[in-house]
């Protein structure tokens, strides 16, 4: 089913996506990978606040190549979500609704996605020129050292994702792939 | 003997990182496109439109084709006739891999140490492979490889006991783990014989062969195709949501390995199959 949502997003709207909804998202998402999880995870052992306000708000896993000159940025798709599934759990529970990546998610991210009514998105792999055209404007707001890894505040116009995995724990990758088999 | 300078390297190797990085091969390409006809899922189906349209997008507009403009490997083939003169060679492609990821707008993906992992902001060093060979030209393959599927890549060291069926189940473990974490559909580059560290390198440059050429030796033909057919049974498909497109070619190199040794690897590949070459 194809949905339209907005970002950040509301309890509701989370637990409305269903596993295999073809969703586009309008608004305002952050971008943040490895590195910049990694300093989150820090921050938070350390007591310190986040630079960003996890309650409603969706992760893009992804770190964009250069912009051209008149761009907002440049490629941007999905990496891997399984490299931040050690981080991501204590972010669910901060109330972070939804993270974009592409790939399988630990049982661990999985129960804490179910436990916070949340949602894991795939965005196509290797697809970031297209990717691109649906991000408007980007601004790095933490850990500008990190280059790439930087975490950034995208603004964007229905920009194509698909439900993974859903708030109820339903998982596309499983039941789409068993539906295909023929071994 | 013949003298080149390093400087003509370099501007090759720079020339060749923006090319790989924003345009495919034509036989990638075409794999690309026949897989969208074919493939019996509807989000399948979408999902491969889109990856042509992103293809369009990055050689009309010059943004790169994934994001992941990797780290730059590159296959140096040089005649022993020739003399290089103007520097070092590795210090040369390493300034070609430097201009084309600085210049091209190519992320900066490398890190200096894999522990202490600072950005060296300028995607060097790249992973040279030097072959020495008869004549007297120089060829510069240059494969940027990501590392979503990079990661997913195995090398397991078989017993002789465990013959062609030990490698066909190499190769489907490898593939079925990797799933939708190496963006399929995938190129699968298997490098079988050798010893540990050459059939990781025979992996490598299996994925540099065009993927409508099969190899000539007849059971590596036969196993190449019957691996891409079982590829396809998984029902991984297009970005790992179900489908019968998982992989566009198995394509499998081999050498002579050790009596006691049967050593496999298994390269997985993105479906942004890079690689850009250069003769001198």
């Amino acid at each position: 089913m194809d949905r339209h949502v907005n970002a950040p997003m509301s309890a509701e709207d989370a637990k409305s996506l269903k596993a295999g909804d073809y969703v586009y998202i309008t608004g305002t998402i952050y971008t943040a990978r490895d590195a910049a999880h990694k300093r989150m995870q820090e921050a938070l052992d350390r007591g310190e606040e986040l630079p960003l306000e996890m309650k409603n708000n969706l992760i893009y896993y992804m770190g964009p190549s250069p912009a051209r000159e008149g761009r907002p940025i440049g490629s941007a798709g999905p990496t891997t979500a399984s490299r931040m599934d050690k981080y991501a759990p204590a972010l669910l529970d901060l109330g972070l609704i939804g993270m974009i990546g592409k790939g399988k998610r630990s049982q661990a991210v999985k129960d804490a996605i179910v436990r916070n009514g949340a949602v894991y998105f795939a965005a196509v792999g290797g697809a970031g020129a297209l990717l691109s055209k649906s991000i408007q404007s980007s601004e790095v707001i933490a850990y500008e050292d990190l280059g790439t890894e930087a975490i950034r505040r995208l603004t964007v116009k229905d920009f194509p994702v698909i439900v993974v995995i859903d708030a109820e724990g339903n998982n596309l990758y499983e039941t789409a792939t068993a539906a295909y088999c023929k071994e | 003997m013949r003298t080149v300078s390093v400087s003509e390297v370099t501007d090759l190797v720079k020339e060749a990182c923006i090319e790989a990085n924003h345009f495919l091969s034509k036989d990638v390409e075409e794999k690309l496109c026949e897989a969208a006809k074919k493939e019996e899922a509807p989000l399948g189906r979408q999902i491969l439109e889109q990856l042509k349209e992103n293809l369009k997008i990055a050689g009309e507009d010059m943004i790169p084709i994934c994001q992941d403009t990797g780290m730059a490997v590159i296959f140096l083939e040089v005649g022993q006739e020739v003399h290089f003169e103007g520097g070092s060679l590795t210090d040369a492609v390493n300034e070609g891999v430097r201009r084309g990821y600085v210049d091209g707008f190519l992320r900066k993906s490398v890190v200096k140490d894999p522990i202490l992992r600072e950005n060296t902001k300028d995607n060097t060093p790249a992973v040279i492979h030097y072959d020495i060979v008869p004549g007297d030209k120089v060829k510069i393959t240059v494969a940027p490889k990501g590392f979503g599927s990079e990661n997913m890549s195995r090398v397991f060291m078989l017993k002789p006991a465990d013959g062609i069926e030990g490698v066909k189940n190499a190769i489907l473990t490898a593939v079925k783990d990797a799933g939708p974490n190496a963006c399929p559909p995938m190129v699968v580059g298997v490098g079988v014989g050798g010893t540990f560290e050459k059939c990781a390198i025979l992996a490598k440059q299996a994925l540099t062969r065009p993927l409508d050429q099969r190899s000539e030796i007849p059971w590596v033909r036969e196993l190449e195709e019957e691996m891409l057919g079982r590829i396809n049974r998984t029902g991984i498909g297009p970005g790992g949501l179900g489908g019968s497109t998982t992989a566009m070619a198995v394509n499998v190199n081999t050498y002579p390995t050790h009596i006691a040794g049967l050593p496999v690897a298994i390269n997985i590949c993105c479906h942004v199959n890079r690689h850009a070459v250069r003769e001198l």
